[in-house]
């Protein structure tokens, strides 16, 4: 058996056994709800509610009813997109290469992490189909037989490209969730009491007895699964990015673009993660298996990608100046003093200097600010998404089209939308799955628990 | 090989033996009996519905009823049973027609289709207007299709007979002239000859009876001038053409005065450069707003109306001084009136002086100035008298005296609508009710109408027989096009009713022309002849003897009058202006026109208070704030502020034709009535500006609906400009050549590319725009939208950026500032110079808006046209992102039969505004991408009409609606493969082996060469003809 030394920090405290870990996490799917989740699902589903209000009128009425104009085309619908996108990141990245890596204090957050991903790449989706003009049109950009002759998808789109690489991240992220859910899920309708749900856990538990096969065959999915996600963690966010990298468009036109916004997706994913966490954590009690060391390591991430963001930053002004195009340069000198310049300091607060409070120890270890960090830098990402977007549609090329863009009702709606849609999910999540993976934090009681380097130092 | 049948099976033994019990159930097919018609009783009920019939029902039933709703309702679709011999479905027919609405003229041709007008061309048989047309003419043929027109004739109100209000009006007309009472028919001017012989008719039938002709926008003190000088009241007729130097005093020649378009034609020839021209005319101007002119000059001064007839007598006193005669008195320091004087006098008999005021005074010097440069014989011609404008300020007034003491006691409003466009429009008003005949002609209850007792609408021009003699000359002739749409009569046909004739207007139309033209002509024998070549051609020309002599008047005492009325003072005034596009205010309800850009300040759907910048900043306003323009005596006008460049300081300019409340839906309550603001002197002369007592604001904010809000280019060598000393230099003066550094050196961006060269070896469309011709006047605008089904999305959707217009101008001013001071940059001069630059969709050969498309919606055609396959599009805008120029236009809402756009986009929200769409263009549904097409429409019906032919199309056959409207000519359209092509000859097109070509004129260039897009569409530098 691996021994983890003395030195590193347990990851699971309060001596846990792991009859506890499976008693504390079921604990809440068993029990009745409690007051807070009932409350915060009803929220959520108002949220929700007004959201497909909005959307409904949206998808009535025409696009129009959202602040677009015809120098700007895109603004908070594409905006939104690769936000969630971003923000689903950081579930692929703790479960496929941490746990390449072997970390093993991705145990404890990866259940939440991966259904975040899911959720936010299905609100992610949403934005993709609310923000055609012809909604209803929408498979025409999946390479379907046809009866048009040989009519196909533009191939060097990149809208295309994002076509295939959302629907092929829902579908590993969805499936890699959902294996690691099985054993768990066998748990619990073994422990469950009542026919109902022993019955509906059982089906979704596809028969798991936790046989030695078993839990071969699940370690090797895991692995191969592990492996397909890893580099979709880097492709997702590059071919996002390419949305912009390909086109004409001063601003959008950069070859930074793929690593600052994979750095800029894990840095929102991670963020949020610790925002939903630390919000489970409490209300849940799972203080013993999210330590403190979860959220310190998480903030490192947080704080190394953030910089990554920062750097990518100044060099794209560096780049528009050392490029002597006149446009570039404009595009940039635009961003940090034109009229949109108070989302530009907004992001650039948000982004580059909040994430270096991290630095210090404290700060990192303080639930309070790690708390007001993480949403601080989520509200920076979207500005991020914001003004590449915005501020480099709305000053082109040519001056007599340069017009702004100013938000209605319906763009924060629809945006409202996809919050009530994440949020219902999670909640429901949160109530009727194992929010953390007992099977998996048990492997690691043994070896990297407080009991184990008790253990040790004696 | 046979097979033969050799074995027998059988059923059982009883087939064998044939039992009789199977012989008798053999046939049937089930040999035992089937219990199906039996109740559970046994019993067979035949008379019951059952089970399989139960089924049967059903299931015919849910077929029946879903097949019932799957099925398309066949709207009133009826074949004709005869097809007319010349009615095609498809293919449209062309009449010669005229336009000729208060004294503006076009001779056009009318598209019709399904026996509908659906689109008006110029006429380039007349030698006149060769062909031009502005958008007012082009939008005109929506007012056809205007649901706000009246059905039928109306008395006091309520729909009645043309028979009974005929005999009713013609009893108190013959009571009222047997009584001496004075009956009037008030008009605009009038260029029909045939109108104008029966208005003689009728005056003939009732003694008593008197013609009172104003205009809207009077030039009165012009006709004036020219009769004292000529004896003739008329307007001159001016060739620009031959002109080398122009002066223009606050005429709006190129945009709005008189005859814009015909000027603007003559004028442009004279701005074209090329290998083989090397000269351009100079143009002066100085002006009380930005006008167009003023925006095409080369050299503008900007004065306050007040400055107008001291630089009148400045510029009359370095002319005198020049040709040795006796100076004036008077006169104001203007700047560059010396320079403008030294370039007359060295175009002698090669120059024109024109003059926007309506003082006679003034227009005296003017004259007078022409008179010793020489200019009358040359390039103003007086044998050629233009009856454009026959308005006359002191009848009106005589009128309006006439109706307060009761002289005047009947009135019959001839196609005008005093009560809202004249300066005497609240006497009007409160006379007319007052009246015994009060007779209104109008299509509409307009303001004037509302207030008639009878309402006889007119025909719409094109449902009429017409003819207007504009020029002494030159005569055109008009047919209808469509047969009456409602129960309206022709004015033409009323006057000669109530003059007791029964002629209808063709016939009589025939006698006119068959007495006074058909003897001025040899070349036919029979009138019927001579009347159907008219008719084809629709224009006709004969030639005059009469040449008036200039006769010289006493100009001191006009120069001392106009010392007294023009002093210089530092009081804020107002300047009345009409904008190109609405002008009088005529069409106000004419959705195309109301959305129409203004050229300068790119706003529509509102008039405001245009102040210059530095008005703004001393009164502390901005873009958008309401001010309260107060003229004493006079209600205050609450207006938005425009804040205008090259506005003189001290000056508010104001557009007439808005604040109208009896247009119709789409044209009541836009903008502001500045009509109260016309002042009237004491003798009549009806005066465009005065002084303001007071702007302040009201504290409310109004935003203005513009399709450009930043205006200027920011350094960006979007508009190369140069000037022609430096021209006649080098001229590639004022070309960029961006380049693009790689480490293999510096290099053009068209040798470096992703792509792969695409071979058009058959045709290949492109344009050519000439930036020095465009004159920013909107015309292709309006025929683009026209031709191609463009909606009208309303006042709201212009202030979101979303005017669907797929041609547009943009205006540039020019900035003091650094070219690295960015800020500065975006601010205009004070007095800018100004750039006009038609955009639309460029047809890229490397079109970044086709990578993008994720379904390819928008591919590129083996002609080079860049194609939008509307029903492919599923509205992703990625193309709109990536179009650099910003051509692309989103169909953010469902435009057509939506309430929420029907007051405004009446060409696709009621059955008789969808008449005038273009069938051979799709309307665009909700969620798709649109732009221009090249008129890919009329390249596809000219390459079938000369495939039928077996030949290749020719140059000029094939042409977009944007070049062949445009009246200066500036735009260009043909095959690039064709060498013989105007557009290929402009280019200097050179052709190598490998089928490749450029174009070697120096002045032509992309826009945004530097991203390597290769455009089709060309522009040739600006130049200006700056003195040096």
């Amino acid at each position: 058996m691996q021994v983890t030394s003395s030195v590193r920090p347990p990851l699971v405290t309060g001596g846990k056994t792991a009859h506890d870990v499976t008693n504390d996490i079921c604990k809440q799917i068993e029990g009745k709800p409690t007051k807070l989740w009932f409350f915060a699902l009803t929220i959520s589903l108002l949220l929700l509610s007004f959201g497909v209000y909005t959307l409904a009128i949206t998808w009535w009425e025409g696009i129009g009813v959202w602040g677009l104009n015809k120098t700007v085309g895109w603004a908070w619908d594409i905006t939104n997109f690769v936000w969630w996108v971003g923000i689903g990141h950081a579930g692929t990245l703790i479960s496929a290469i941490l746990l390449l890596f072997r970390q093993k204090w991705r145990t404890s957050i990866n259940r939440a992490a991966e259904a975040m991903t899911i959720f936010a790449v299905l609100c992610a989706g949403s934005f993709i189909l609310m923000h055609m003009g012809r909604t209803w049109l929408a498979h025409w950009a999946l390479p379907l037989p046809n009866t048009y002759g040989s009519l196909w998808v533009n191939f060097n789109s990149p809208l295309v490209w994002d076509v295939f690489a959302i629907s092929t991240y829902l579908s590993v992220s969805l499936v890699f969730w959902y294996i690691g859910l099985i054993p768990d899920l066998a748990t619990i309708r073994e422990r469950a009491t009542k026919p109902i749900p022993r019955a509906i856990y059982g089906a979704l538990s596809f028969g798991w007895v936790g046989s030695a096969k078993h839990w071969s065959r699940y370690e090797t999915v895991s692995l191969i699964l592990a492996g397909l996600s890893t580099p979709l963690v880097l492709s997702v966010h590059t071919i996002v990015s390419f949305d912009f990298a390909t086109s004409v468009i001063p601003g959008w036109h950069t070859t930074i673009f793929p690593p600052y916004f994979v750095a800029g997706a894990i840095f929102s994913g991670f963020a949020m993660v610790l925002t939903l966490m630390l919000v489970t954590r409490a209300t849940f009690n799972l203080q013993d298996y999210i330590t403190l060391e979860h959220i310190d390591s998480m903030n490192k991430v947080i704080m190394l990608t953030g910089s990554i963001v920062g750097i990518a930053y100044i060099t794209e002004f560096f780049i528009a100046w050392y490029s002597g195009v006149e446009y570039e340069q404009y595009a940039f000198i635009n961003r940090a003093f034109g009229p949109y310049s108070w989302a530009y300091w907004t992001m650039m607060t948000c982004n580059v200097i909040s994430p270096q409070l991290f630095w210090f120890s404290k700060i990192r270890r303080n639930i309070a600010a790690t708390f007001i960090i993480s949403i601080i830098v989520n509200i920076g990402m979207w500005f991020e998404r914001f003004v590449i977007i915005v501020t480099s549609l709305h000053r082109d090329y040519i001056p007599s089209s340069w017009a702004m863009f100013y938000p209605t009702l319906y763009d924060v709606g629809d945006y409202i939308f996809s919050f009530g849609f994440f949020f219902t999910c999670f909640f429901l999540f949160a109530k009727f799955l194992p929010v953390i993976n007992m099977a998996e934090v048990k492997a690691i009681i043994k070896s990297s628990s407080e009991n184990v380097a008790q253990k040790v130092k004696h | 090989m046979e097979i033969t049948k050799n074995k027998t099976y059988w059923k059982g033994l009883e087939e064998l033996s044939n039992d009789t019990e199977f012989v008798k159930n053999a046939s049937n097919e089930f040999p035992e009996y089937l219990p199906i018609n039996q109740n559970n009783n046994g019993e067979s009920e035949d008379y019951l519905t059952h089970r399989r019939d139960f089924l049967k029902m059903v299931g015919f039933g849910v077929a029946a009823v879903s097949l019932a709703a799957c099925e398309t309702p066949v709207k009133k679709a009826i074949p004709y049973l005869n097809k007319p011999e010349d009615i095609d479905p498809s293919i449209p027919n062309y009449y010669a027609s005229t336009y000729a609405e208060a004294g503006d003229y076009a001779s056009i041709l009318v598209k019709t289709k399904d026996g509908r007008p659906i689109k008006i061309e110029g006429n380039k048989l007349s030698s006149l207007t060769e062909g031009t047309l502005g958008a007012k003419v082009q939008a005109s043929i929506l007012n056809l299709y205007d649901t706000t027109r009246l059905a039928s004739p109306t008395r006091k109100g309520k729909e009645a007979s043309w028979s009974e209000i005929d005999a009713e009006i013609v009893s108190r007309l013959k009571a009222m002239s047997a009584a001496g009472e004075g009956i009037r028919m008030v008009t605009n001017s009038i260029l029909s000859p045939s109108v104008k012989q029966a208005i003689a008719e009728f005056k003939a039938a009732y003694p008593g009876s008197e013609q009172v002709c104003y205009d809207a926008i009077s030039i009165s003190g012009l006709l004036d001038a020219n009769n004292s000088n000529f004896g003739i009241r008329a307007v001159p007729h001016y060739d620009f053409s031959k002109a080398e130097a122009v002066v223009t005093l606050d005429a709006d020649f190129l945009g709005t005065w008189i005859a814009p378009e015909m000027y603007s034609r003559q004028f442009s020839k004279t701005r074209k450069l090329g290998k083989d021209k090397k000269t351009m005319s100079r143009l002066f101007a100085f002006e009380s707003i930005l006008s167009t002119t003023g925006a095409s000059a080369d050299h503008r001064t900007a004065i306050k109306p007040s400055q107008l007839g001291g630089a009148a007598i400045a510029l009359y006193n370095e002319i005198a001084k020049g040709t040795g005669n006796a100076t004036l008195s008077g006169g104001a320091d203007v700047k560059l009136i010396k320079e403008a004087a030294q370039d007359m006098l060295a175009a002698r008999g090669k120059s024109i002086v024109v003059c926007g005021s309506n003082d006679q005074r003034i227009q005296l010097l003017i004259n007078q100035i022409n008179q010793m440069l020489g200019n009358y014989g040359t390039t103003i011609d007086l044998t050629r008298a233009s009856y454009f404008r026959q308005g006359n300020d002191q009848s009106v007034k005589q009128l309006v005296a006439d109706l307060k003491s009761g002289a005047v006691k009947g009135l019959i409003f001839y196609n005008c609508n005093p009560a809202y466009d004249s300066a005497f429009a609240s006497e009007f008003s409160s006379a007319v009710s007052k009246l015994k005949l009060s007779v209104s002609i109008s299509d509409r209850t307009d303001e004037t109408a509302g207030l008639c007792e009878f309402v006889c609408p007119d025909h719409h021009y094109l449902e009429s027989w017409s003819d207007a003699e504009p020029v002494k000359g030159f005569l055109s002739l008009g047919q209808p096009t469509i047969s009456p749409i409602f129960k309206t009569r022709q004015a033409l046909e009323s006057l000669l009713k109530w003059s007791g004739s029964t002629a209808d207007a063709d016939d009589y139309i025939k006698s006119v022309w068959q007495k006074n033209y058909f003897t001025q002509q040899s070349a036919y024998l029979t009138f019927t002849e001579f009347w159907n070549a008219t008719l084809h051609d629709g224009v006709f020309t004969y030639s005059t003897q009469e040449s008036p002599a200039f006769t010289a008047v006493d100009l001191n005492s006009a120069a001392s009058g106009i010392a007294a009325s023009y002093k210089s003072s530092n009081q804020l005034e107002y300047r009345l202006y009409e904008k190109i596009a609405i002008g009088d205010g005529r069409y106000a309800n004419n959705p195309w026109l109301q959305e129409m850009p203004d050229p300068i300040s790119k706003a529509c759907w509102d008039n405001y208070a245009a102040i210059s910048k530095s008005t703004a900043l001393g009164l502390g306003l901005k873009d958008g704030d309401m001010v309260n323009v107060s003229v004493s005596g006079k209600e205050a006008l609450e207006l938005p502020v425009l804040v205008q460049p090259g506005q003189p300081t001290g000056v508010v300019a104001i557009a007439l034709g808005y604040g109208r409340t009896a247009a119709g839906k789409c044209g009541n309550q836009i903008g502001k009535n500045a009509y109260p603001l016309l002042r009237v002197e004491a003798d009549g002369v009806v005066v465009n500006y005065g002084v303001v007592a007071e702007l302040k604001a009201s504290g409310n904010n109004r935003a203005l609906a513009q399709t450009q809000t930043h205006h200027t280019i920011m350094g960006r060598a979007i508009v190369q400009e140069s000037t022609l000393k430096e021209y006649k230099q080098d001229p590639k003066a004022g070309r960029f050549y961006p380049k693009v550094a790689t480490y293999e050196g510096a290099k053009k961006p068209v040798e470096i590319s992703l792509w792969d060269e695409y071979q058009r070896k058959n045709h290949n469309w492109g344009m050519v725009i000439d930036l020095n011709s465009c004159t920013g006047c909107g015309a292709c605008t309006i025929a683009c939208q026209v031709e191609n089904n463009v909606p009208v999305v309303g006042r709201q959707e212009v202030i979101n950026r979303r005017e669907m217009h797929w041609i547009r101008i943009d205006r540039y001013y020019s900035s003091d500032a650094n070219e690295n001071d960015l800020k500065g940059l975006e601010e205009a001069s004070e007095n800018p110079e100004v750039v006009f630059q038609p955009l639309m969709c460029q047809h890229c050969n490397h079109a970044p808006c086709e990578t993008v498309c994720p379904v390819l919606a928008t591919t590129h055609s083996s002609e080079g046209l860049n194609q939008m396959t509307y029903n492919r599009c599923i509205g992703t805008r990625y193309c709109a992102n990536n179009c650099p120029y910003k051509v692309r236009r989103f169909n953010w809402f469902k435009y057509h039969n939506n309430v929420q756009f029907a007051d405004v986009n009446t060409a696709m929200n009621n059955d008789l505004g969808k008449m005038v769409l273009n069938p051979d263009v799709t309307v665009r549904s909700r969620g798709v991408m649109e732009k221009c097409t090249f008129c890919v429409q009329r390249i596809q019906e000219g390459k079938l009409t000369a495939k039928k032919e077996k030949r290749r199309p020719v140059d000029g056959e094939i042409n977009t609606a944007c070049a062949s409207s445009c009246p200066s000519e500036a735009i260009v359209f043909g095959d690039l493969n064709d060498p013989k092509s105007k557009v290929a000859q402009l280019l200097s097109m050179e052709y190598y082996e490998d089928g490749s070509k450029a174009a070697k004129e120096d002045r032509a260039y992309h826009v945004l060469e530097e991203i390597n897009v290769q455009p089709n569409v060309y522009y040739l530098t600006k130049i200006r003809n700056k003195k040096a």
